[in-house]
Parts: structure tokens; sequence; C-alpha cells
């Protein structure tokens, strides 16, 4: 799995809220609408910057507070790759697995908003084709690799009926 | 090599002995959805190819959120949970019937030593219970409900020592709140928090539930405590299943422990718009304030309301402040009437809206206006928290709560209690 895309970046403690605000998830199931909000509140401009195949970059504690899988459904829709970031809240990391959202946890602090990134889930590695640089990322536990590959958790499931790790 | 609470259930629930950070797929005890995340997990159910569900008596949706619902979208989205319970025939707790971690509880589905999963992130309360109990998403909730399983990855565990007692004037809520802004909002990411000490032990089991509640704020995947007498005698008020009680065994092995003594802690209150940027009262009494609330899964139980019905008694509001109590079910707001604890309440001048969540999440009741200031008892004071990105959340106990709400500014509750 292999992507190509610009890097939006964004600080520490990203919350659901700002992913996704509560006065939008209620409201619909329809996750293009819901994409057009996507990180509103920390930069109202993000969904039209946005391009498909684009990288969300950002600092520790991504996804911090709720379970709302809106979240990652609206990062993906708006057509976000992959989140690259120090670290994630873990029902975030679930979250963005089971809906097929690739996450990438490195030091991003030698990442700047613009740069051009390939990121290589297959071979570990992000390559900054802005500045010419390569950074290692750590490997996904195997059991999210195989819910990724299979297309996420729902599709798993279609294909096995129960959890299927073997 | 002994084992923690986190790794013993764990392990009960996969028939092995595990560790932290071995990856099982475990059996559940119990699932629970609520109206902002079931919609999307029964849509997940049908995409999965779902018939039924694993044990209609081993799950529940509650409807709390958006209750009443303010608009037709919402509206629909009640009808689909409503046509799905029907269809499945689980336990299904509509509007009027409470917040859905008080529901658990009280409704008698979570016992000591159970394993379960809620779509939701404070699930994490039931630890107060001696359960495991997480947050999970849709996805994994429509998983959850067709197989009776979830993958788990076993978490390490950081133990808290809470020595001594807390001052008068000082609750559950201040302690929770000191503690995560030690520890910060990723303090804890990944690991179950485990609660120890004589400060836990003197705590009611509402107080424990505000403690549990709160552990996802730094990012803990549980909230872990022992079973004691209160628990027991608390749980088996509430249920008909046998407690299995669980305990850290003496040796074992935790990621980080952190010892604190409690005894003169002052009242503790979030600053917008983290909930680790905790400050003692005194750093922030005389902020004005324009609403106050009462309620929400941290703070909406009968104990809450009779702190705020204390100091309350005889005494008026601010008029410049909004006051809106919720309170957590309609079980505990039958016995806040009959106790006549609602009732000063309103005479203080509340404004007492659906049991319920309330305006925690800013979808109904209450959403404030630019600019304005707000001291809920709830547990998120994150931007646009409330339903309005520019205003600002002050997080605190029922008694610093009521106090500012009488005072019109942040108020040391001290200063208050008769
Ligand atoms: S009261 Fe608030 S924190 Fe609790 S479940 Fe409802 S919205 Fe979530």
């Amino acid at each position: 799995m292999k992507f190509n895309g610009r890097v939006h970046k964004f600080g520490n403690d990203v919350n659901t809220d700002y992913i996704i605000s509560g006065r939008y998830k209620f409201k619909t199931l329809d996750m293009k609408e819901l994409a057009k909000h996507v990180m509103e509140d920390l930069d109202p401009d993000f969904y039209n910057k946005v391009q498909s195949g684009d990288f969300i970059v950002a600092g520790t504690n991504f996804g911090c507070g709720s379970s709302r899988e809106q979240a990652p459904w609206a990062v993906l829709y708006a057509g976000v790759s992959v989140v690259i970031a120090k670290s994630f809240a873990r029902l975030f990391y679930r979250n963005a697995i089971n809906c097929g959202l690739p996450l990438v946890e490195c030091d991003t602090d030698r990442i700047e908003p613009g740069d051009e990134l390939e990121v290589d889930l297959a071979q570990g590695v992000i390559n900054n084709l802005t500045r010419g640089e390569v950074l290692p990322i750590k490997p996904l536990p195997g059991v999210m690799i195989k819910i990724l590959q299979d297309g996420g958790l729902a599709e798993h499931f279609q294909k096995y009926g129960t959890f299927n790790f073997g | 090599m002994g084992k923690t609470i986190a790794e013993k259930i764990l392990g009960a629930h996969c028939q092995q002995a595990v560790s932290a950070n071995d990856i099982v797929v475990a059996d559940l005890d119990y699932v629970m959805g609520q109206d902002g995340t079931s919609p999307l997990a029964i849509q997940a159910f049908r995409e999965m190819k779902g018939q039924k569900v694993f044990d209609p008596r081993r799950v529940a949706m509650i409807i709390d959120h958006s209750a009443p619902s303010p608009l037709e979208g919402v509206s629909a989205l009640h009808a689909l949970m409503r046509d799905f319970a029907r269809e499945q025939g689980f336990n299904f707790y509509d509007i009027g019937e409470g917040v859905c971690h008080q529901l658990m509880p009280e409704k008698g589905n979570v016992v000591c030593g159970d394993l379960v999963v809620g779509a939701d992130s404070h699930t994490c309360s039931y630890g107060a219970l001696n359960a495991f109990s997480t947050g999970v998403g849709s996805t994994d909730l429509a998983a959850a409900m067709i197989s009776g399983k979830l993958w788990f990855k076993v978490p390490e565990s950081f133990k808290f020592v809470l020595n001594g007692q807390l001052p008068a004037g000082v609750y559950a809520k201040d302690l929770i709140l000191y503690l995560i802004g030690q520890v910060t909002a990723d303090g804890a990411t990944y690991m179950a928090a485990e609660y120890v000490g004589e400060a836990v032990r003197a705590l009611s089991v509402e107080g424990r539930l505000t403690m549990s509640n709160m552990a996802i704020e730094m990012g803990a995947k549980a909230g872990l405590m022992e079973a004691d007498e209160k628990t027991l005698a608390w749980v088996q008020q509430h249920s008909q299943r046998e407690p299995r009680p669980v305990t850290s065994d003496p040796d074992a092995v935790y990621a980080r422990v952190e010892e604190y003594e409690v005894s003169n802690l002052p009242p503790q209150v979030a600053k917008p718009h983290t909930v680790d940027n905790v400050a003692p009262i005194t750093e922030v009494a005389g902020t004005p304030i324009q609403q106050a609330v009462i309620g929400t899964c941290t703070n909406g139980r009968l104990e809450d309301l009779r702190i705020a019905a204390q100091i309350l008694q005889d005494r008026k509001i601010n008029p410049q402040v909004r006051f809106i109590v919720a309170p957590a079910s309609r079980r505990i707001m039958l016995e806040a009437i009959k106790e006549g604890v609602l009732q000063t309440l309103i005479e203080a001048g509340a404004a007492v809206v659906t049991p319920g969540c309330g305006p925690c999440v800013g979808t109904h009741n209450g959403v404030p206006s630019d600019g304005e200031n707000v001291i809920p008892t709830a547990n998120r004071n994150f931007k646009g928290r409330m339903g309005n990105n520019k205003a600002f959340i002050y997080l605190a106990s029922p008694a610093t709560v009521a106090a500012s709400a009488l005072a019109g500014e942040i108020a040391d509750p001290r200063e208050f209690i008769r």
C-alpha cells in the first residue's frame, strides 16, 4: 500500500470534536456531507484545500476524545489517504483501522506543511520528496494490517462472518 | 509473575492466561450503543450481513444524546434505532430513561468481573464496579453485536495510589481533575488506570463512577477499581447477576505507579479548552459565568443533586446565570423529587431538562452564545463541545457549580457549604 500526496499539518491533541463537531454528527449518516465539515473548527477552509490522496500530519494524541467513528469516516471521505502523527488516541486508532483508513506513527517534527510525501506502508517508510529525506515508521500490529488489507472490519466480517486472524 | 485486574478479566474472557500487549479475541458480557453511534452501527450490522444479535439479553441501545429529538434528521436516526430494537428484541431505553453510563449500572447490566464494550468513549465508567469496560466505535459495536466477541490489545496498567482523605467541600470530581492535570491528556494512553488507596475506599460508588468515567480524559482504556463491600452491596442491589470480583496480585507488573496525598487538595477546575488544563479554584475564582449545568454521566447522580441542593437551599441563583439541571436517569429524577432535592433546585432557579446527556455535547438543551462562560459538571471542555466554538467551558464539581451559580462567577464552594 503506497500513497502520494501533500501535507496538511496540525498540532498536538487534535480531538474528535475538532475533526467532526458533535453539532453535525448527530444529524446524518451521509459521510460525504459530514466530510465537508472535517477539521472545520481548526481550519475552516480545510475541505476545499485538501486534494484526494493528501495527508493529515499532526503531533501527539491525535483523535483524542469521543468514540465517534464519524471522525475517521469524515477524514476518509474528505480524500485523506493516511493520517501521520507522533501518537494516536486509542479509540481513533481502532476506528480508523476498522474504517480502512491507514494510520502511521512517526516523528512528525521533520515534516512541514505542503511537503510532498510518498508513504509506503509495506516497506514501512515515508519518503519526503520535498526534503529528500526518508523517515522510518512504526509497523502496525498484524491484526490491524489484516483488517486494513480486507478493506476494513465490515469487509472482514462479510468475508469471514466473525473475527478471523488465523 | 502476578497479574493486574485488566490482565485477569481479559484472560478470563478468552480462557487463557494473558499479559500486557498480547492481542486476544475475547467474549463479551454486554454490548451497548447510544444514539450518536448506534445508527452507524446498525448500518454496519447490515453491511456485515448480520442477522441476529448474539444474545438480546446482553445488548442495549439508549437514546440519550439528543433526547427528545431537536431535528428531523435526528428523528429519522432515532426511528432507525427503534425499528432495529423491535426487530432484534434487545434492551432498549428511549428518551427520558437517562444517560447510557448511568443506565448500564443502574439497570443491572454490569457486575464485577464483566467485560463490556460500549460505543461511547466514557464506557470506562463501569471500572468503578470492578468491570473491564471500554469505548469502541460503531463498526466494532456491529461486530460485537453479531459475534459477542471483540479483539483487544491487553493494556499495560497505570496504578494511582491515593492516600489520605478528601477535605470538606472537595469531591471525587476534584480528585480526578487533579490527576488528569498531573498526568495530562495522553498520560495514560492505551493503558488501564487502576485507582487504589484509602481515598478511593472512602468514596461512595457514585463518586467512584465519576473517577472511572474520566479515565479516558487521560487517554486510558479503562479506569479500574477493586470491589469492596460498598461495590458488592451496590451491584447486588441493582443486578440479578452474580458478581465475580477480581483483584490485582501483589506482584502484578505496572507500567507506571504514582502516589498522591489528597488530604490538602483544594477544589479543582479544568479551564478551556482542554481537560488537563487544571487549576486550583483560587486561580479561577471570580471569572464571570453565564451558564451553570449539573448533570451528565460524570456528575448527574442523586449524590450530586443533593450536594447542589444543600448549597442552594433557601437561596436564589444570580440573575445573570442560567442554571440547567439534567438528572442522569428517570430513577434519579424520581428520587430527587421524593427527597425534595429537585424542588430546592427549582426554587433556587434551576431549569430542569429531560434525564439524559443534557447540554453536554451541544446537540440540544442549552447551547451557549458567543463569548459566554459555562461551568458544567461534565467531563469535556473542548472548543465547540457544547455546540458553540466561541464559548468557554470550565469543568468542576457539583458543589463548585452550585456555588458559582449563586455567585454569578466561579466561586469556592467551601465558602457556601453549611
Ligand atoms: S453525558 Fe456527555 S459525556 Fe456522558 S455520554 Fe452523554 S454526551 Fe457523552
